[in-house]
């Protein structure tokens, strides 16, 4: 197990290093200027030039390249043109909305996606199952950003139950959070939801055709003690990759929904941060979410080993 | 029955989360007098007045700094922090202003003289405003502890409005911030709202300044008596405008800017909501580049000059008559500078002609790169009218659609375009309109501009300066540096509990109260 870890973090941090080098480049490939987003339309071409130099930009690429290595190694992501603070400190005052968001889409694409797909397996072929068919089709194809404007539209212009966007007033606690949070997490997750309800009700499917489950009944145990005791364990190995996977969309899709639903998180701090060309910003954004996207991986590598023995050799 | 069970479970859940947040806000102080939350368009970034020139920056910061003058309605040049006009010798070169005494920053100090000079050479250092008044401002002084000596090299006509003007501003800040070349930190400033907070991308919190010293005088434009009505001012970033709107509706924002045209049905007829329409607010500028390439030639400008149907290219942009006009002077009706009889080419939309300049000037179909942004969707629009207008009177056209960064920053490579467009949102100075600027993109600067612009500039006769203005409208458009394409206005909308408020380029909000 022990060598099985250490592989894996091996890799990890090859991959960071590629990561932060891909992003490198692609941010300073890209066209458009920091110095020319921040001084605005009325700036000329020399006071653009004079804030370039200001900020290091005029440098050579490789220089600007040691810089950010050197910075990186210092566990510095550096300091943001545009919000005049640390980088770090930029993400941090964003990851608590963006980590709550996703664990309560991801929640809920669980809570829709696991017990539907079960469902949707055992009564294969009848009305339910075609129903959860048909719905984790649709739920496939409806855009987060449109299931996002129009649950504004009904449930807090119509109905003003829920804020339209936001995350709450100064001195608001957790509870209020969570309660702007309610809308972008269902935009988030019951599009998400589809996959798992897909991948859970095929794995089941697998899984109950197998001998050991027809030897289980034929001993008489009971159809709900199949299901859940002997299936469903054996079923989730696949789904668990899934999840995982969920857990990165989730990541991606937070950008969109975040911009709809006005909220202060990481994925808002992507998008404005590259309209800006913020770069130090982008660069520092990119290589944590990419962190986080392969610790996940990592993670969901650890519970599979859990799950099965055989994936540790 | 299981179905009533939960829908009841909802319910309660719903009543219970709800709960728990407005007890939670119950805890948050509210100031007397309300709060008042303005969904604007994005984050602003720092908000020093000075080195920023973004109209959000100016929104927000005119609520915490002040300038020693400002604008009323009519856009002429009012005292501000300045007790009344300044004194101006002779051969106006130079300016004694005198400071209204009793005024006190947030800090609790007292603005004296040693502030201002301070703040005013770091504006002359930092600003971009600031540094086109330094191309003649000889120095700055003390006199007094409530005087201010302005010495120039030569007549300069634009000084007080560019003293006046609320973005690039020439704040006036406490000495010990003004002299630091540090980022400025938390701001500091004379307004009637001080600032309290500010969460990148979340919100920025002003209060009421309770030791603030108003001007005198009726309310008039930016100008007159200030008075802090609401207890909180919170600038709230929104950056998609549909949300906004919705956010309107739903009455969790009281006021909210830059909302699209279209949006318009949707705020009409709401009991709760009053749309407001903002004039004069901006003109959208096809800008050509006169140092390289096709465009350089007079001819070849005025030739698309004559192509262009500026009203289809509103009508394009805009969609709703009520948000725009076509008409080609660069001031738009109702403001001082406004004058139809010096527009001689605009909105011709005469292939014919355009084609006749193209065979004079020799044009052999190379291709104008035009630049245009999608972030803009109204310039978008308005260059694929631009697009087959030129097209169609013979021009070969490469319309370059960029994201508005990479706008910006090609423009200041001059080989790598021969036009773009962008727009120009309101100034009440004609001398900081950027065509002007010989150094803006595009690099308008022959003798009879150059010669025009100096007479205009060197003038303190306001009479006299307006006549000087129609010489160079003229000049614009003989010369054809760029094509004016309208007037556009900008989509607003306060909810009807906001009263007393004054509609205006770069909104503001002391004497705005909110009814119960």
């Amino acid at each position: 197990m022990a060598l099985f870890l250490l592989r894996r973090a091996g890799g990890l941090a090859i991959v960071m290093l590629l990561v932060a080098l891909v992003v490198f480049v692609i941010v300073r490939v890209v066209p458009g200027d920091p110095a020319a987003v921040m001084l605005g339309s009325a700036a000329t071409p020399d006071d653009v030039a004079a804030l370039r130099t200001r900020l290091g930009f005029d440098q050579p690429l490789i220089v600007q390249f040691l810089i950010y290595c050197k910075q990186i190694a210092s566990f510095d992501l550096g300091q943001s043109i545009f919000l005049n603070r640390p980088v770090s400190q930029a993400i941090a005052e964003r990851a608590e909305l963006t980590t709550l968001l996703t664990l309560m889409s991801a929640g809920l694409a669980v809570a829709i996606g696991v017990p539907v797909g079960i469902i949707s397996a055992v009564r294969r072929g009848r009305a339910s199952d075609h129903a959860a068919t048909a719905g984790s089709m649709l739920f496939a194809s409806l855009p987060s950003f449109w299931v996002g404007l129009t649950l504004i539209e009904v449930l807090a212009v119509r109905h003003p139950w829920f804020p339209v966007a936001g995350w709450g007033d100064p001195g608001d606690g957790l509870g209020a959070h969570l309660y702007h949070l309610v809308l972008p997490a269902v935009a988030l997750g019951l599009p998400n939801s589809a996959l798992i309800i897909r991948f859970t009700r095929s794995s089941m499917l697998d899984v109950l055709g197998e001998d050991y489950i027809r030897t289980a009944r034929a001993k008489g145990v009971g159809s709900w003690s199949v299901v859940t005791r002997h299936a469903l364990r054996n079923a989730l190995i696949p789904v668990l990759t899934v999840i995982g996977l969920t857990f990165a969309t989730l990541i991606g899709g937070a950008i969109v929904t975040e911009t709809v639903f006005g909220l202060p998180g990481v994925g808002n701090l992507v998008v404005s941060a590259v309209l800006r060309r913020d770069y130090p910003v982008i660069q520092g954004t990119l290589l944590v979410i990419s962190g986080i996207y392969v610790l996940i991986n990592l993670v969901v590598d650890l519970l599979y080993a859990l799950v099965d023995p055989r994936v540790r050799t | 029955m299981t179905q009533d069970i939960s829908r009841r479970a909802f319910g309660i859940g719903l009543a219970g989360a709800a709960a728990l947040a407005a007890t939670e806000r119950v805890w948050a102080q509210t100031p007397s007098g309300g709060v008042i939350s303005i969904a604007t368009i994005g984050e602003p970034g720092p908000l020093d007045p000075t080195v920023a020139t973004s109209d959000l920056v100016s929104i927000i910061s005119q609520h915490i700094f002040e300038t020693l003058y400002c604008f009323d309605g009519s856009w002429q040049v009012r005292p501000l922090l300045a007790e009344a006009m300044p004194t101006m010798s002779p051969d106006a070169k130079s300016y004694a202003i005198k400071l209204r005494s009793g005024v006190h920053f947030h800090d609790g100090t007292p603005m004296t003289s040693e502030d201002v000079v301070v703040s005013l050479q770091r504006w002359l250092k930092l600003s971009p405003r600031g540094k086109q008044a330094a191309t003649a401002v000889t120095g700055v002084a003390a006199d007094g502890p409530l005087g201010i000596a302005i010495t120039l090299s030569r007549p300069y006509a634009p000084l007080l409005a560019l003293l006046a003007m609320n973005n690039g501003a020439a704040a006036i800040l406490p000495k010990a911030v003004a002299s630091t070349t540090a980022p400025m930190g938390d701001p500091v400033g004379t307004g009637p709202y001080r600032f309290v907070e500010h969460k990148p991308d979340q919100y920025i919190r002003l209060l009421r300044f309770d030791g603030y010293a108003s001007p005198p005088g009726t309310p008039n434009g930016y100008a007159g008596e200030r008075k802090a009505v609401v207890g909180e001012i919170r600038f709230v970033p929104v950056p998609n405008p549909t949300t906004r709107v919705d956010g309107m509706l739903s009455g969790q924002y009281l006021f909210a800017d830059s909302l699209p045209a279209e949006m318009l049905p949707r705020l009409k007829g709401q009991p709760a909501v009053e749309p407001i329409t903002v004039k004069p607010f901006g003109f959208p500028l096809m800008i050509f580049n006169e140092h390289a390439g096709p465009m350089q030639d007079p001819l070849v400008r005025r030739a698309a000059q004559a192509a262009l149907s500026c009203s289809d290219m509103l009508a394009a942009g805009f969609g709703d008559p009520a948000f725009f006009d076509a008409q080609g002077s660069i001031y738009s009706k109702g403001t001082p500078y406004y004058d139809e009889g010096s527009v001689t080419a605009y909105n011709l939309n005469d292939p014919a002609k355009a084609g006749d300049l193209l065979k004079q000037a020799g044009y052999a179909k190379q291709p104008i790169r035009i630049m245009t942004s999608q972030q803009y969707d109204f310039l978008y629009k308005m260059s694929l009218v631009a697009q087959q207008n030129l097209q169609d009177a013979g021009f070969e056209v490469d319309l370059q659609v960029l994201d508005w960064a990479t706008l910006l920053s090609r423009r200041g490579d001059e080989k790598s375009w021969d036009a773009f467009f962008t727009y120009h949102t309101f100034v009440p100075e004609p001398s900081l309109i950027t065509v002007l600027n010989p150094s803006y993109s595009g690099w308008w600067d022959t003798p009879a501009k150059h010669a025009a612009l100096d007479a205009f500039n060197g003038e303190t006769d306001p009479a006299k300066r307006v006549a000087d203005w129609k010489a160079i409208q003229a000049l614009f458009y003989a010369e054809a540096p760029s094509i004016k394409v309208g007037d556009f206005y900008n989509l607003a909308a306060r909810a009807t509990r906001v009263t007393n408020y004054t509609t205006v380029p770069w909104p503001f909000f002391w004497n705005v109260g909110l009814s119960a």
